[in-house]
């Protein structure tokens, strides 16, 4: 009896965890932050000092000293915004059953647009910084299209693709930026103020720090994401071919058309992303000199948000959280690279969500064995 | 053409580690497993091998050996996480890959950060030295790794039983083969060489781990794999193109024909080519057909 009862309670919990892909997305960054922790006592340093830079960053308020700023609030936005719109990147390929490593090169493209669209554009307060936008966009649009075309055409895997189109994008980007006149190996000389992101607004309230109306623009994109994956024709054939590809064929879906618009749509996020940055952080053009690694921990913040909108948005304001931590931790004895642990660990153990999942296929059958027996 | 001859041991220096890395990437792939934490796993491996070398240089000869070893151990107990995550739970094999990828920077910059009190090791002073005509010894290994590897999976049953994971593990396993097992086995050998690969990357071309230390080599050995048609000629034709690449690019300021190409011709050429003859050979499929598969005994 109590053996059934036992039974009965595991069960519940396991059926919670697979019903329920935001409950498994917490415990999974729970269970990165425990480890973490723990890493930390190993190593001889305090967790708590790791915990007051992340109260700092969310509210502005230094335990320490007890000085309140809300610039640090700010800079979280900042940091926030390329990874939601990356992270919204990746999730809208997957959501067409593809899996985009790409945002990183589709960012550096439209950074890359962005910031020529920025120095050499129409100096016209408003038109100047909107039309680098929307170029940066169409840009990573572009880039993404085109691991959309390969892998409908010539069945290219996308994985692979991308990996390539990441590096080509990164070294064309060093090369072109540097044929710009009056660049050195890592700038450009300033673009005109009207191409920047600034909202004077946004800064007067996180005192002074570089939140700008990039923010917006991901919030828009929440939205838009979730307008063009739940309610439009479109979002659903896309789905459709996610779920099943034959399936969607026979019902009459263009499954090569879905594939090179999702990764077309899912480039244009990523190229957001990089416009972003390179308008409403920096002044000047950037020659590369790595990556951003916001394409990449795009994937995380995706794969924690389950690819929806609203999940994805959240992750990517868990994962702007950390980033921005970074400094603050380094400035505690807290080494910095902490962070990369917990988002890494984060990604490591949803590959291992299926385990849950196999528990529970063996647990319906060792209670399908009982059954049987006792009839 | 002189410039290019006095280059060679710089060249060879260059390929040696990609071609192990892709020896390992080949042997995963053809038993259905995709690893791109190959990437990862060097950084592992360089991260392990640079702190063996520079703590038991002063005290130790053969540190350098002891280095080697350390860093093949250390690659093949992180692809651990990639074998059980991928054949054990049947999870993504790009999310585990991208993990381990993520994980690898992490854990090796924060453990410089715990042990050295800085981003980076500390440099070690002297690393390996250079054979006969100029030639590091790593060029030797990666010669043996991959003519052993050609004999294990066309000269002995068990890689004949790996291939046939790769291709059809349903048919593999009627036949009797452990699939899991053998697929086991080749993550923890892909996880071993690319460490060791890392390792021979760190001990040859820099004096100290740091963050940029592996700058991608993982993903060129990937490329190195696709395009090598996943065989072990191939590949070592694909290094061999592909390093000869990756050399021009650093070492080309000293060959004034070719000054007039920016270096961002050669670091992109690998990518480049790749993607072009995925594309031109699109119709015949080279890969594995299993490969990025998890192996479900029911499915047909």
């Amino acid at each position: 009896m109590r053996s059934k009862r036992e039974a009965g309670f595991q069960d519940r919990i396991l059926d919670l965890f697979t019903s329920s892909d935001a409950l498994v997305s917490v415990v999974v960054v729970l269970l990165g932050f425990a480890v973490g922790t723990v890493l930390l006592i190993m190593v001889g340093r305090n967790p708590g000092d790791m915990y007051s830079a992340i109260t700092q960053v969310l509210s502005g308020y230094d335990l320490r000293s007890g000085v309140w700023n809300a610039r640090y609030i700010g800079e979280w936005l900042v940091m926030s915004t390329p990874l939601i719109l990356c992270g919204l990147s990746m999730a809208f390929a997957a959501r067409t059953g593809l899996f985009n490593i790409g945002a990183e090169g589709q960012y550096i493209v439209g950074l890359t647009v962005a910031q020529f669209v920025a120095l050499y554009g129409p100096q016209v307060a408003g038109l100047h910084w909107m039309l680098a936008v929307v170029l940066g966009m169409m840009a990573g649009a572009f880039w993404g299209g085109i691991v959309g075309a390969l892998k409908a055409k010539y069945s290219v895997s996308e994985v692979v693709a991308t990996i390539m189109l990441n590096y080509v994008a990164y070294f064309a980007s060093r090369f072109l930026t540097q044929l710009i006149p009056g660049a050195n190996t890592y700038r450009t000389p300033s673009f005109s103020q009207t191409a920047r992101l600034e909202s004077p607004f946004l800064m007067a309230l996180t005192n002074g720090s570089r939140v700008n109306y990039g923010f917006y623009l991901a919030i828009v994109s929440v939205i838009v994401f979730w307008v063009i994956i739940e309610k439009t024709r479109l979002g659903f054939s896309l789905r459709a071919t996610g779920l099943n590809k034959d399936a969607a064929r026979f019902s009459g879906i263009n499954v090569t058309g879905s594939i090179g618009g999702a990764m077309a749509i899912s480039g244009a996020f990523a190229g957001l992303a990089g416009a972003i940055v390179a308008l409403g952080s920096f002044s000047y053009g950037r020659v590369l000199g790595g990556y951003d690694n916001y394409g990449f921990n795009g994937i995380a913040v995706a794969l924690v948000g389950n690819s929806t909108a609203g999940g994805t948005g959240i992750a990517g304001l868990l994962f702007g959280m950390l980033n921005s931590a970074q400094p603050l931790m380094q400035s505690r004895q807290i080494p910095k690279e902490i962070t990369a642990i917990i988002s890494g660990l984060v990604v490591v153990f949803i590959s291992l969500r299926g385990g849950v999942r196999m528990l529970l296929e063996w647990r319906m059958k060792e209670l399908a064995r009982k059954g049987r027996v006792t009839e | 053409m002189n410039d290019f001859l006095r280059m060679i041991p710089s060249i060879l220096m260059i390929v040696s580690p990609i071609l192990i890395a892709a020896v390992g990437g080949m042997i995963c792939e053809r038993a259905g497993v995709v690893n791109i934490a190959l990437e990862g796993l060097m950084g592992i491996g360089a991260f392990t091998a640079a702190t063996t070398h520079v703590l038991l240089e002063p005290s130790l000869p053969f540190s350098i050996v002891v280095a080697l070893l350390f860093a093949t151990v250390a690659g093949m107990i992180f692809s651990l996480i990639h074998a059980f995550a991928s054949i054990t739970l049947k999870a993504d094999q790009v999310v585990s890959g991208t993990g381990i990828n993520l994980l690898s920077i992490g854990i090796s910059v924060f453990l410089c950060q715990i042990m050295f009190k800085q981003e980076r090791t500390e440099p070690f002073r002297l690393g390996m030295m250079p054979g006969p005509l100029g030639i590091y010894p790593t060029a030797w290994i990666a010669l043996a790794v991959l003519l052993l590897s050609w004999y294990f999976l066309y000269r002995r049953p068990v890689g004949l039983h790996l291939r046939s994971c790769g291709e059809h593990p349903q048919a593999a396993a009627s036949a009797g083969i452990d699939v899991k097992r053998l697929r086991y086995i080749a993550v923890l050998i892909s996880g071993a060489l690319a460490g060791l690969a890392g390792a021979c990357l760190v001990l040859t071309q820099t004096i100290q781990y740091t963050v940029f230390t592996i700058n991608g080599a993982g993903f060129i050995a990937l490329a190195a794999v696709s395009f090598g048609r996943w065989l072990p000629k191939g590949i070592l034709g694909s290094s061999l193109l592909f390093g000869s690449s990756v050399a021009l690019a650093i070492y080309m300021v000293n060959i004034p024909s070719l000054r007039f190409l920016p270096s961002e011709f050669f670091s992109v050429l690998p990518y480049i080519i790749t993607l072009a003859t995925l594309v031109i050979f699109s119709g015949k499929d080279y890969a594995p057909r299993a490969a990025g598969q998890a192996f479900d005994k029911g499915r047909s």
